[in-house]
């Protein structure tokens, strides 16, 4: 053994800032807005390993679109995007306090990433499917998924379309392309995969999107999701929501101080994007690209947003006890619905009026769901039939579900 | 009658596999080296010349890929079918079987479905050794939402493949690769006999379907119930008749769906019960199957049900014929019972 060499030692990963701390952002490297160039769909994916430690965005400072990844939205198209934003935000609100009122068992907000999911509920079809993780509710708010409807199932009520089997927030949704959502992390981004050969297999013109934060990329499934995707060239966007936070863990908990989350598509030879993910416009782009590519039969997109998640994780979790307090504050990129809204109001399109019209108009919908659902009942008021507990376990009841079924008494 | 063949059970899941792709588009087949090679027991063998590489096509070796994609497919509405190339490869995809496949249908009200197939190749005898030997039935058998199936010759073997391909349900198909080339009855020093002798082994070339939930009588008797799946149906034949006892053999085929109204008809009838099965004993089906006789069948029994399984340990490979629950162990359990 060498004895003149120091000891080893072992590197625990820690954030820059925890509670008490000075927020520190200073490890985010951002470009100006319109800075990072916009290369064909049909570029090679080696072509892209430099956005991979880029920004994509549109919106600059003072909420100006600029650069060649503008996608020049009309303004109806902008204004629904930040009514569906603004409804977003307003119905976790609702549904953070319903929990705290003791309405229901537990919630999770997406506030301060509303953009990512609304903006691509837009550009993509409701035939594409998204495979959602649970802090995507925008793609359902945003294609008019019916709010009581989602309130129904957060209250495990008699109206509950996943009739009272799944914890609050677990959604499925079919017609909207939104599959069930899956309490187990990072499962649903091969099974998107796969459900995007089906589409090439059978010819179709159907494509599939996948979400996983941060964290969960640390999961084996992450890595068969991107093997299987650059092998069989599968239809699919493989989106990762960077919110900087697992729970309590910081991105550098999953690697992300080592490198970019969208550069480990390079070693599969996929192409990425990195992209302000508070930023409509640029994930209005960045998704418009990758599925034009998917569409065209060019293959996966891997896209990286990065975003910063305001919300405690969920109603059971306190930031407080690991994170500065203020820390959300100090996100370089800012909030997603006020920079749309400042560009909006920049193109005179749009006024600081409108937008209290909009977020009371968000408000008065929540409310009136909110009042539909409740009719029904909160979690403990109402629920679905026991009987249905034991339905749908199998195309058909085998003889045990029967018996145990009737040992119920139902 | 239609035309029959003989065949022995790599060639009957081969034409099973065949026929479905010709009937029915949305049927595919995947795995590692399950395409141009045609699987490494030749199961998968010639699917690719005949219906296409998109039809059969080799994978990464990524079991949780494998397992994900299939699942994604099947939500998408296809019906594929899946090889994991040894049982004993299955535990990477266990969160996306378990998880995911298992609990589609339930968890998302109705609306998606997963109507997946899961072949793997199981169950030792071969000097397989810890990773080519095992037996993880029971680990499938537990969750809720899967179908767990384990055909023991060649007739079954299409037959049952054919109905669980045509399931709404994801099926778990395992194959006892020690029966791929012929039946085997534990006399491990003995000649092997090839499928061609076996009457299971005149195979219906065209289509067909053996229900999933049905048991088979392998041997009718009086005098005790065997309950066996897999290579052990052929054991415990042989156990019975090293015995001298006049044993009713049941091989159960599939485990969930299980056949009850035959297991409680038989051992009502005999009084008696041995479960058999090549796994380890702790926790393994055999425990399940042995409460069950114990609930329904309580007085009519004149004996305890006995179980005779693989020790509790991980699968040897200098000691496979210690391990290997052999017709000499279960003979022994057949003659205890009558005792009793």
């Amino acid at each position: 053994m060498t004895k003149n060499t120091p000891k080893l030692s072992l590197r625990v990963p820690e954030p820059p800032a925890r509670p008490g701390d000075k927020a520190d952002f200073s490890h985010v490297q951002i470009d100006e807005a319109g800075a990072v160039a916009r290369p064909d769909v049909s570029v090679s994916p080696e072509v892209t390993r430099d956005l991979a430690f880029r920004l994509v965005r549109v919106l600059d400072d003072n909420g100006k679109a600029v650069g060649p990844w503008d996608p020049k939205l009309d303004v109806e198209t902008l204004k629904r995007g930040l009514k569906a934003m603004v409804l977003t935000r307003a119905f976790d609100d609702r549904m953070h306090k319903a929990h705290r009122q003791g309405k229901t068992s537990f919630y999770m907000k997406c506030t301060g990433e509303e953009a990512i999911a609304v903006a691509q509920a837009l550009v993509l079809s409701p035939e594409d499917m998204g495979f959602p993780t649970y802090r995507q509710q925008g793609l359902l708010i945003a294609r008019g998924y019916p709010l009581a409807t989602m309130m129904n199932q957060i209250y495990s009520n008699a109206a509950d379309p996943i009739k009272g089997r799944q914890l609050p927030i677990m959604y499925s949704a079919k017609d909207y392309g939104f599959f069930t959502i899956s309490g187990n992390l990072g499962t649903q981004v091969p099974q998107a995969v796969g459900w995007a050969m089906a589409s090439a297999y059978k010819g179709d013109d159907k494509i599939a999107s996948a979400w996983i934060g941060d964290g969960a990329t640390a999961e084996g499934d992450f890595h068969s999701a991107l093997t299987f995707a650059a092998v069989y060239r599968a239809p699919v966007i493989l989106n990762i929501v960077n919110n900087q936070w697992a729970i309590s863990s910081f991105q550098g908990i999953a690697g992300g101080i080592e490198t970019t989350f969208a550069s480990k598509a390079i070693g599969y030879g996929l192409p990425c994007l990195r992209v302000d993910g508070n930023d409509f416009l640029a994930v209005w782009a960045a998704t418009q690209w990758a599925a034009e590519r998917a569409r065209t039969n060019q293959g996966a997109t891997v896209i990286e947003f990065l975003t910063y998640r305001h919300a405690p994780h969920s109603t059971s979790d306190d930031p407080s006890r690991y994170r500065p307090g203020d820390e959300g504050a100090h996100w370089p990129l800012g909030d997603p619905v006020e920079r749309l809204k400042q560009h909006l109001i920049g193109q005179k399109t749009w006024s600081e009026d409108d937008q209290k019209a909009a977020e009371a108009d968000a408000e008065a919908q929540v409310k009136a769901a909110a009042k539909e659902s409740e009719a029904i009942g909160t979690l403990g008021q109402s629920r679905p039939s026991v009987k249905t507990m034991f339905e749908e376990v199998f195309a058909s009841e085998d003889w045990r579900l029967v018996e145990q079924r009737r040992e119920v008494g139902v | 009658m239609a035309d029959t063949t003989s065949m022995n059970m790599i060639q009957a899941l081969n034409s099973a596999l065949d026929i479905k792709m010709a009937e029915d588009r949305n049927v595919l087949s995947f795995g590692e080296d399950a395409g141009y090679f045609g699987g490494v027991f030749r199961v998968t063998d010639h699917l690719q010349k005949k219906h296409g590489l998109t039809r059969s096509f080799d994978a990464p070796i990524s079991e949780n890929g494998i397992a994900a994609a299939g699942i994604g497919m099947a939500v998408y509405g296809l019906r594929p079918v899946i090889e994991m190339q040894f049982a004993d490869y299955i535990y990477p995809a266990y969160d996306q079987l378990v998880s995911e496949a298992a609990k589609i249908r339930y968890r998302s009200g109705g609306e998606f479905t997963c109507p997946i197939t899961v072949r793997s190749p199981y169950g030792g005898g071969i000097f397989g050794g810890q990773t080519h030997s095992q037996s993880p039935e029971s680990l499938f058998t537990h969750i809720s939402g899967l179908k767990t199936v384990i055909p023991s010759n060649p007739y079954d073997a299409k037959g049952l493949l054919i109905a669980a391909i045509e399931d709404d349900d994801p099926v778990v198909f395992f194959e006892p690769k020690r029966l791929y080339n012929g039946p085997f009855d534990g006399w491990h020093e003995r000649p092997v006999s090839p499928w061609k002798a076996q009457e299971l082994a005149q195979v219906p070339t065209g289509k067909y379907t053996v229900p999933l939930g049905k048991a088979r009588i392998m041997r009718e008797g009086s005098d005790v119930t065997i309950l066996a799946y897999g290579t052990m149906v052929w054991v415990s034949l042989a156990a019975a008749e090293h015995a001298g006892v006049d044993a009713e053999v049941i091989d159960l085929r599939s485990l969930v769906p299980l056949d009850i109204e035959a297991i409680e008809e038989s051992v009502k009838k005999t009084g008696r019960c041995v479960v058999v099965h090549e796994a380890p004993k702790t926790s393994g089906y055999g425990a399940e199957l042995s409460s069950l006789v114990q609930e329904r069948c309580f007085y009519h029994l004149e004996a305890p049900v006995a179980r005779v399984a693989g020790w509790d340990t991980p699968y040897p490979h200098a000691f496979e014929w210690e391990y290997f629950p052999g017709p000499e162990r279960v003979a022994e359990a057949i003659k205890r019972t009558m005792e009793g």
